[in-house]
């Protein structure tokens, strides 16, 4: 929220378009106070349409304008895939270099929250196979705000994928004005043991898991927080596997074609003589979101499963 | 039918509108003429040569048309803008852009107006107000509304033409575009060259309700229909779009009746859904250069000598297109990973790190 009335202040092409993003104030309050401030010209409710405003949202970027469009869920970009998968990040292309879609699309993509397999998506894999299109996950508040900050000031189109879950995390956030670069990792844990890849709220859970790994095992796990999946700091990565040599990727994400697909080739290419056994995965359970609230907890990556795949690693 | 679009056009036209042909010149008439000429000796050529084999793709052919664009575009001001859809040759070249880039860029080479990285649905020319050269039915629509709202959110006085196929009425995407611009008051025109074939389906078999722009009144847009073939009429019409669009900050829907003498593309056989002899028929009585040349003869403008000049000089500006374009170098292969960020283009103002393409282009010797 932060993020975008600081950069709304400072440049008066930024604004804000989606659903319930004005009255209502956000369907999560992020954009509370926002209408307030700055008037219905830059903070516009819009109909439930998200093919017709993104598009919309295009068309303004082309034209100078920096547009944020809050997607209330991100499994609503699919009424908008042509829009956003297909003109976001081709109008640069085809137009050789003459027209640019500074625009951010920002909302959570999450599962975990006992909506059903239609609200429950994470397409962030969808993005990165998508040249044209940048696409963060923060996992922290700092992130949140630094990742959005960059975002906003980008000349090419940015999809920042939040998650509801961490919506009420509360962490240290500067006074400052600050950014956090895109395609800049971060190592949220330091360890020599084991190193545990993760984005959006699987850096969370891996974290949790990182305790009791210590406290149990007394094995010291590195997490590695991606935080850019394209572009994708592949460095940080690597010097972390080279101090550990052995690795777990855990995400959110389906495992077919998922972000940790791309990852785990990258880590066997690039450091295969520093790994002392096979690169591990821990996914979502690979079928659409359950809605049963008991199962729904085990379809996501968990603390405990964590420890176990990470033990697993290990062995 | 007719007492319901005057209904509507009694809601939003305050006052008789100008005739915006009184005043043309001699020169003017004949810069349209020779326009539409010039439009339709490029599609004859582009076919040629993809019939010959030398280039590839989609080519869907604008002959027949010329009067739609023409008209239009010639009343473009300073904040006018136009978006159109994969038929784009036409408008490209009305809005100015040369025979030579837009010959080059069917080609792919290097010298064509989007460097070969487009083709020939995705013309564009930003510097002439021209936004592409969009290839996917109605995807444009919203872009053009957006278009319109960045001009009214700058405060210009100025509007989008954005132009659809009668096919595009029918996409979602639409119909979102036209409840924002009515909701918003968005100075958007969009303008449906309605040529009777949504590809080989004709507007009877794909489209409810016999008048395409009158779905406007669900929006509370103003709407108008137009014959295509008389390229004033067209300016008439147009003209008063575009005063809603920058007097009244309004969108308008104006169906423009035209006539396609090609296939949907190249790629359509184009003998099972119409009959030679509709083909014929519109080309003996509406083609719209014929009827523009008739009527410039019989008010003195020109001659039939000067016709066939403009022709012939359209004829070799084509011919010497398609020299240019096959002289042109192709784009060198690390252009396939340029234009896609503006970031990795210009380096000089990178923020981002981290590996940004996953497979370069292959070493050439």
């Amino acid at each position: 929220m932060q993020a975008m009335e600081e950069e709304m202040e400072r440049d008066d092409k930024v604004m804000i378009m989606g659903e319930e993003v004005a009255q209502f104030k956000g369907s999560y309050k992020v954009t509370e106070g926002l209408l307030e401030r700055f008037g219905d010209k830059r903070v516009i409710d819009t109909p439930i349409s998200e093919a017709g405003f993104t598009g919309l949202a295009i068309g303004a970027a082309m034209m100078g304008l920096r547009p944020i469009c809050e997607l209330m869920f991100w499994s609503f970009s699919y009424v908008a895939f042509d829009q956003l998968f297909n003109n976001a990040p081709n109008v640069r292309y085809m137009s050789g270099g003459l027209a640019n879609v500074p625009l951010v699309i920002r909302g959570p993509a999450n599962g975990g929250t006992n909506v059903g397999a239609t609200h429950s998506h994470t397409p962030e894999n969808f993005a990165a196979n998508t040249p044209g299109l940048k696409v963060v996950c923060p996992a922290t508040p700092y992130d949140a705000k630094g990742l959005l900050k960059a975002a906003i000031r980008d000349n090419d189109p940015v999809f920042v994928m939040e998650n509801t879950i961490l919506y009420n995390d509360k962490g240290e956030v500067p006074e400052e004005d600050y950014i956090v670069p895109l395609g800049v990792a971060d190592v949220k844990r330091e360890g020599t043991d084991l190193t545990i890849v993760a984005h959006g709220r699987a850096t969370i859970t891996s974290l949790k898991a990182a305790e009791i790994l210590k406290a149990e095992h007394g094995i010291d796990v590195e997490v590695v927080d991606l935080r850019s999946i394209r572009p994708l700091d592949e460095e940080t990565i690597l010097k972390s596997v080279r101090k550990t040599n052995r690795v777990l990727l855990v995400e959110e994400n389906k495992p077919f074609c998922g972000v940790d697909a791309q990852i785990s080739h990258m880590i066997q290419e690039k450091a295969f003589d520093y790994l002392d056994g096979p690169i591990k995965r821990l996914s979502a359970v690979d079928a659409p979101a359950i809605y049963s609230p008991p199962l729904e907890k085990l379809q996501l990556p968990y603390p405990e499963l964590v420890v176990k795949y990470a033990l697993d690693t290990l062995r | 039918m007719t007492t319901t679009k005057k209904t509507t056009k009694k809601k939003s036209a305050k006052s008789k509108p100008t005739d915006v042909n009184a005043g043309l010149t001699k020169e003017q008439r004949i810069e349209f003429y020779t326009t539409m000429v010039r439009i339709r000796r490029f599609e004859e050529r582009s076919l040629r040569v993809y019939q010959q084999g030398k280039i590839g793709g989609f080519l869907h052919l604008y002959i027949g048309q010329e009067a739609v664009a023409v008209g239009t575009v010639s009343l473009m001001g300073e904040h006018d803008h136009v978006i159109t859809a994969y038929r784009d040759h036409g408008h490209a070249l009305a809005v100015g852009m040369g025979m030579n880039e837009c010959m080059a860029e069917l080609y792919g080479k290097y010298t064509g107006c989007s460097k070969g990285k487009g083709g020939s649905m995705h013309f564009f020319a930003p510097d002439k107000n021209y936004w592409g050269g969009h290839g996917i039915v109605a995807g444009q629509t919203p872009l053009g509304a957006g278009i319109a709202y960045a001009l009214k959110y700058q405060g210009l006085k100025g509007s989008c033409m954005c132009f659809m196929g009668d096919g595009a009425v029918n996409q979602g995407a639409y119909h979102e575009a036209l409840n924002m611009a009515g909701l918003w008051d968005l100075p958007v025109i969009y303008i449906i060259e309605n040529n009777g074939y949504s590809m080989g389906t004709s507007q009877e078999r794909s489209s409810a309700g016999e008048i395409l722009a009158k779905r406007a009144e669900g929006y509370h847009i103003a709407w108008d229909i137009c014959d295509g073939h008389d390229l004033e009429e067209v300016r008439q019409k147009t003209s008063e779009a575009i005063a809603r669009a920058h007097n009244e900050c309004k969108p308008t829907i104006l169906e423009i009746d035209t006539y396609r003498y090609r296939g949907h593309s190249v790629a359509d056989p184009d003998k099972t859904y119409r009959t030679k002899d509709e083909i014929a028929e519109y080309q003996r009585t509406k083609d719209p250069i014929n009827l523009y040349r008739e009527k410039l003869i019989k008010a003195g403008v020109f001659g039939e000598e000067d016709a066939k000049a403009i022709d012939k000089a359209a004829r070799a500006e084509a011919d010497e297109a398609v020299q240019f374009a096959e002289q042109s170098p192709f784009p060198p292969v690390e252009e396939i990973t340029r234009d896609v960020y503006w970031e990795v283009d210009n380096p000089e103002h990178k923020v981002s790190q981290g590996r940004m393409f996953f497979q370069d282009p292959p070493a050439q010797d």
